[in-house]
């Protein structure tokens, strides 16, 4: 039905153009911008149906491949193509993106339509970074993207957002412009002018010596940490989140964070993977103080936000451990190295798509009750579930998720991580799996603060439940928990023959 | 005739949907269809496990080992959902299913005034679903499935009166402690997933032998036994969820929940479910008599150590908590002396008087308008005479009165310890037996002072004192028949024949059960040696102690009190886990929370290098903006100085 149609440009232009007439109808025709604004997202989402339909499953190759000259100078091309590893994590863009515009229906009263139009933007070009398969263009929605998040931010955020936009617009540029330094040097090695290339898949078989790999490979470590975001560089993220507004927190935890570990996927592992297991040591390390110490600093928190924001760090930490684990161990066993690959890997994807789920779903409850009682503050709580009963429901039933419980979509790749550390060496699944208490601990005392007890006060006591539109916002992200905890096979499926080509040209190195 | 496999499908999920339609409708729904569509539900699932029951019991139904659908494929390892229907999970499920169903009833009853009715019997559906997928697991994955499940609605029951703190501390702690198990077990499960290359049970098992000299080097230099190493891990699972020391300190708290689940959750079913996770696994646990002997002492420590606590609680129900712990801890000193069946043998009948003995308790709290304090009660017995009845034939059974159920368990199990030549097995004998003395100690100090003597409540409590509906004391008289009969009828079937063989596996250097199957002639001659035999006397004198000092002589107590004010004290403190618990774990964890944000987040990373380099920034752009004055003369100065310089330098060079 769809064939020869370019859905993935669709994918990507639609929502912009969507932006576009949104901004045009503008603040006086606020309903009808409200309107298209839903129109659009909800379009978008269904063109993921041919998408996900008539995505083959049984080959690692790239599909709905577009390839257009661009630039020809110097061998740019708008080239799109998807395989099994960015669909799943545009389906949950767009997917996310329709939520957000709901979520936000009623709540924002300042420039709704410049809202709406920023996340219509911004989710054409996170679904560009996820399809893009020119290292330039895929630069380009990178860099891009930061705009419209710092506009929503800087915008609709709180108090302290001009401090917050500022912080997290130097710290992800800072990253990303090594990372440019080392696309520009990939193509001057393949041959720059002379018939060099941009193309990623080109860079996958580039030959680099192990010098080269090592810097290259920092280059990414320090663009691609920086948006996951790993340890020590993770600092932005506590602010951006306490600053944004809800809808702003929702995209920034559930998709541009996974774009960090999608840049280790389509980059770092498959261009320099001798840097990588040389320098497997490091990556781990702060992934484990990632799930270690955050998981602690968590447990100090006393702004929900704040406390979620950490929570998102600590689960981040399970993909970059899942994702370098295998290189860690003994290199003589290809055999064992390859399952414990095709474990961390397949985890930290897993992990990434629910992470999507769960921590979307905690940001939007803290939304629920900030738009109710204008306060992030856990001591301003307490005996929520006396005035808001369905409300409590889906928190318990999120913050489990976010404590790792089989049946919800937060064990499954945070097991499959812990399984696969274990085959790398018993501390590293002892320190990893540690979040099982640690987890537990800052999650169930954040319900305990909040939801559980008497009425604190006549605030909470005054408190209205959710209406429809929260409850099919809350309800549709806890069906994705559930489904995805009691059957993640249907999800594994889609990703298997890309992991396993990943894994297996990542394991063979280039040395 | 009905396929097997679809008998197993809907034992499992009957009482779910019932759990759903109950739970997701919560607001709607009258409570009279609430309770009618959560009993129903695990009334087919108890029917039904009856069937499966006599299915293998009598007809010697072949072992079922089939997977329902695969949960995730990754590489070489997969992960299935499946079932394994054999002896010893047609025990388990009748058993879960059964005391579930009396548990239901019991609840219209104790829960008739709650505003939370209809939540509280979706919980206790979706709990008894838990526990059967946990029991007929034939997966590891399934197994910790099953194994979170429980402990989920148990944070949810345990907090069920959410208003209360004493509640919301309890569940939180439940759930915290059961978690540091599960840090265990999980790690356990990840050992499995990387030497076996599997999840399932069979194939787990099959290679054990294969397995069994391996060794592996946790720390540099130190090999130890793969075996031990992975039972171990395992077993600190099963630590949490059975409450065994040092793990066991939420139990007690968990009294915070409404007593029907106290009754099924936390004595009858889920807290045994670590007893059961040790049998199922019996053929690693054999190859390592090092985790046995670990078990082993675990166990005797629970058993004795936590008894003794039972004898100076007041809180009636609290009483009953304290003797489930040592309860489990003489189930786990069955699986340390690999008398797993005696073990499994001892969680049915316990779980049948336990749960029992809870419902009374249940039902004196409703007749006392929720007084739990044993010391504003006294002489019951004439105003709730079912009650009086069925709590005093909970309590034989307890203490092991020749002829009641508790009687056969606990004697063989003392016995099985006492044939046993594991390490460690010598004090857990003396352990086990010192125990029985406790068992009958408070156990009827709690009935006497509860229940006999003179009344100590005021008027008004008095006027409305009566016997509990029938809803309730159907269910305990219901208990009461299997607490009396069910280890006579069953010892030999469960425990003589074979039909364990085929779950349970004994090398032959550690078979317990085959002295005493050459010992056991009829349930009649084995009162008859019992006699030969110190527990009952001990038991014996455990209730004479307890007639001399609660009944006779009510103030004797009060001076043993004051002679021995340092033991009181520290069993009153329940040995102090609590507070170094609280002071070294709760607080240690949040100061270093704290400690860690401050200096690590907000003084480092923030202050010292983000902030700090953008202030470094400002700092040069503050020196360098000096230099830029705007007057003419001070750049061409500046040019002719630098001029000058580079001159110098190419002429000096």
């Amino acid at each position: 039905m769809s064939a020869g149609w370019p859905l993935l440009s669709l994918l990507i232009w639609l929502p912009i153009v969507g932006g576009i007439v949104v901004l045009w109808l503008g603040e006086r025709r606020q309903l009808m911008a409200k309107t298209a604004a839903l129109l659009f997202a909800v379009l978008n989402f269904y063109l993921c149906i041919p998408l996900y339909c008539d995505f083959n499953n049984t080959t690692a190759a790239m599909q709905f491949v577009e390839r257009y000259p661009w630039i020809e100078s110097f061998n740019i091309y708008y080239h799109l193509g998807i395989d099994g590893i960015a669909l799943p994590l545009i389906i949950l863009t767009v997917l996310m993106t329709v939520l957000v515009v709901v979520a936000g229906w009623e709540v924002i009263q300042k420039n709704v339509a410049q809202y709406m139009a920023a996340f219509l933007i911004m989710e054409g070009l996170m679904i560009g970074v996820f399809a893009a398969l020119d290292s330039i263009l895929f630069y380009i929605f990178f860099e891009a993207m930061l705009i419209p998040m710092f506009i929503i931010i800087g915008i609709w955020g709180g108090a302290n957002r001009v401090y917050a936009t500022l912080k997290f617009f130097l710290y992800t540029f800072l990253g990303s412009v090594l990372m440019l330094v080392a696309l520009i040097y990939m193509y001057s090695r393949s041959g720059g002018l002379d018939g060099g290339s941009f193309a990623i898949l080109d860079f996958h078989y580039l030959q680099l010596s192990g010098v080269e790999q090592f810097w290259i490979f920092l280059a990414f470590l320090l663009a691609f940490g920086v948006k996951v975001p790993m340890w020590p560089v993770h600092t932005w993220l506590p602010d951006a989140h306490v600053e944004a507004p809800t809808g702003g927190s929702v995209i920034l935890a559930a998709i541009t964070l996974k774009i960090g570990g999608y840049g280790f996927l389509r980059f770092a592992l498959p261009i320099t993977p001798d840097a990588s297991a040389q320098l497997v040591g490091w990556v781990i390390a702060l992934s484990l103080i990632a799930v270690v110490y955050i998981g602690f600093v968590a447990l100090a928190q006393r702004d929900m936000k704040k406390l979620i924001a950490y929570s998102s760090i600590a689960h981040m930490g399970f993909v970059t451990l899942g994702l370098f684990v295998a290189f860690a161990v003994a290199t003589n066993n290809i055999a064992d190295a390859s399952q414990t690959a095709l474990l961390g890997l397949q985890g930290a994807m897993v992990q990434m798509v629910s992470h999507g789920f769960v921590s979307a779903a905690m940001f939007l409850c803290v939304g629920v009750l900030y738009d109710r009682m204008h306060s992030r503050e856990i001591s301003d709580y307490g005996g929520v579930i006396n005035t808001m009963p369905v409300f409590a429901a889906f928190m318990v039933l999120f913050s489990m998720a976010n404590a790792g419980l089989p049946g919800t979509s937060g064990f499954v790749g945070e097991f499959m991580v812990i399984l696969a550390s274990f085959q790398a060496n018993f501390w590293y699944a002892f320190l990893a799996a540690t979040t099982l208490i640690l987890g537990a601990a800052y999650t169930l005392w954040l319900l305990k603060r909040v939801l559980f007890g008497e009425i604190a006060n006549e605030r909470v006591g005054a408190l209205q439940d959710i209406d429809r539109r929260e409850f099919g916002v809350l309800g549709l992200l806890a069906l994705g928990v559930i489904a995805l905890g009691v059957w993640p096979q249907p999800l594994l499926d889609v990703m298997q023959p890309s992991v396993e080509q990943l894994v297996t040209h990542m394991l063979a190195g280039k040395l | 005739m009905l396929s097997m496999e679809k008998i197993y499908l809907a034992i499992a999920l009957s009482p779910l949907a019932g759990s759903l339609i109950a739970g997701l409708f919560c607001r709607r729904l009258p409570r009279a269809a609430a309770h009618w569509v959560t009993i129903i539900g695990v009334g087919i699932a108890f029917g039904l496990s009856v069937l499966v029951l006599h299915d293998v019991l009598i007809n010697k139904a072949p072992v079922y080992n089939q997977t329902l659908y695969t949960w995730a494929a990754v590489g070489s390892l997969v992960f299935e959902i499946g079932f394994l229907i054999d002896g010893l999970t047609a025990v388990m499920i009748t058993v879960v299913t059964g005391v579930s169903l009396l548990v239901h009833i019991y609840t219209i009853g104790y829960m008739h005034d709650d505003p939370g009715y209809n939540r509280f019997f979706s919980y206790i559906s979706l709990f008894t679903f838990a526990m059967l997928m946990l029991v007929m697991s034939n997966n590891f994955l399934q197994l910790f499935f099953g194994w979170e499940a429980v402990g989920l609605v148990s944070y949810l029951l345990i907090g069920f009166w959410f208003k209360r703190p004493t509640a919301i501390f309890a569940n939180m702690k439940a759930f915290i402690v059961n978690r540091v198990g599960d840090f265990g077990f999980l790690l356990g499960i990840a050992a499995i997933a990387y030497y076996f290359g599997s999840m399932d049970y069979a194939a787990v098992f099959r290679q054990v032998p294969d397995l069994a000299g391996q060794n592996i080097m946790l720390f540099d230099g130190v090999q130890w036994s793969l075996i031990t190493v992975i039972c171990t891990l395992l077993f600190i699972g099963a630590m949490g969820k059975s409450a065994q020391v040092p793990l066991h300190v939420w139990l007690p708290d968990s009294m915070e929940g409404p007593t029907p689940i106290s009754a099924l959750i936390h004595a009858a079913t889920m807290v045994t479910a670590g007893v059961f996770m040790v049998a199922r696994m019996s053929p690693l646990f054999e190859y390592s008599e090092a985790a046995l002997s670990f078990v082993l002492l675990i166990g005797a420590a629970t058993a004795f150590f936590m008894g003794l606590i039972g004898i100076v609680q007041n809180d009636i129900k609290r009483v009953v908590a304290y003797s489930t712990l040592s309860q489990l801890g003489y189930m786990t000193v069955a699986l340390g002396v690999s008398a797993y069946s005696v073990a499994i043998f001892h969680l049915m009948t316990h779980a049948f008087f336990k749960a029992l003995l809870f419902l009374a308790a249940g039902s004196v709290i409703i007749g006392m308008h929720h007084e739990q304090d044993m010391r504003k009660m006294g002489g019951l017995r004439k105003f709730m005479p079912v009650t009086y009845w069925t709590c005093l034939i909970g309590s034989l059974a307890l203490i092991g009165f020749p002829g009641f159920s508790g009687f056969y368990s606990k004697d063989l199990l003392i016995e099985a310890v006492h044939y046993s030549t594991i390490p460690g097995a010598g004090i857990a004998y003396w352990a086990v037996l010192s125990g029985v003395f406790v068992t009958a100690l408070y156990s009827f100090r709690m009935l006497f002072i509860a229940f006999h003597g003179k009344p100590r409540f005021d008027q008004h409590t008095r006027e409305h004192l009566h016997e509990s509906p029938w809803v309730v004391t159907a269910p305990l008289i219901l208990l009461a028949i299997p607490s009396v009969i069910i280890g006579g009828l069953s010892v030999e079937l469960l425990l003589f024949g074979d039909y364990f063989n085929s779950s349970i596996t004994v090398l032959p250097e550690h078979n317990v059960i085959a002295p005493l199957r050459d010992m056991y002639h009829g349930p009649f001659n084995f009162i008859l040696h019992a006699l030969g035999g110190p527990a009952i006397y001990l038991a014996a004198a455990g209730v004479f102690a307890a007639w001399y000092l609660y009944w006779k002589n009510p103030g004797l107590p009060d001076t043993f009190r004051q002679r021995l004010q340092w033991l009181y004290q520290v069993l009153l403190r329940k040995y102090g886990f609590d507070e170094f618990y609280q002071f070294v774990f709760a607080g240690g964890s949040k100061r270093l929370a704290n400690r860690l944000w401050r200096t690590g987040d907000v003084l480092l990373v923030d202050g010292l290098i983000v902030n700090g380099s953008a202030k470094m920034v400002g700092f040069c752009s503050r020196i360098i903006r000096h230099l830029q004055t705007g007057y003419l003369f001070h750049y061409a100065f500046a040019m002719i100085i630098g001029l000058l310089a580079l001159l110098s330098w190419v002429v000096w060079r």
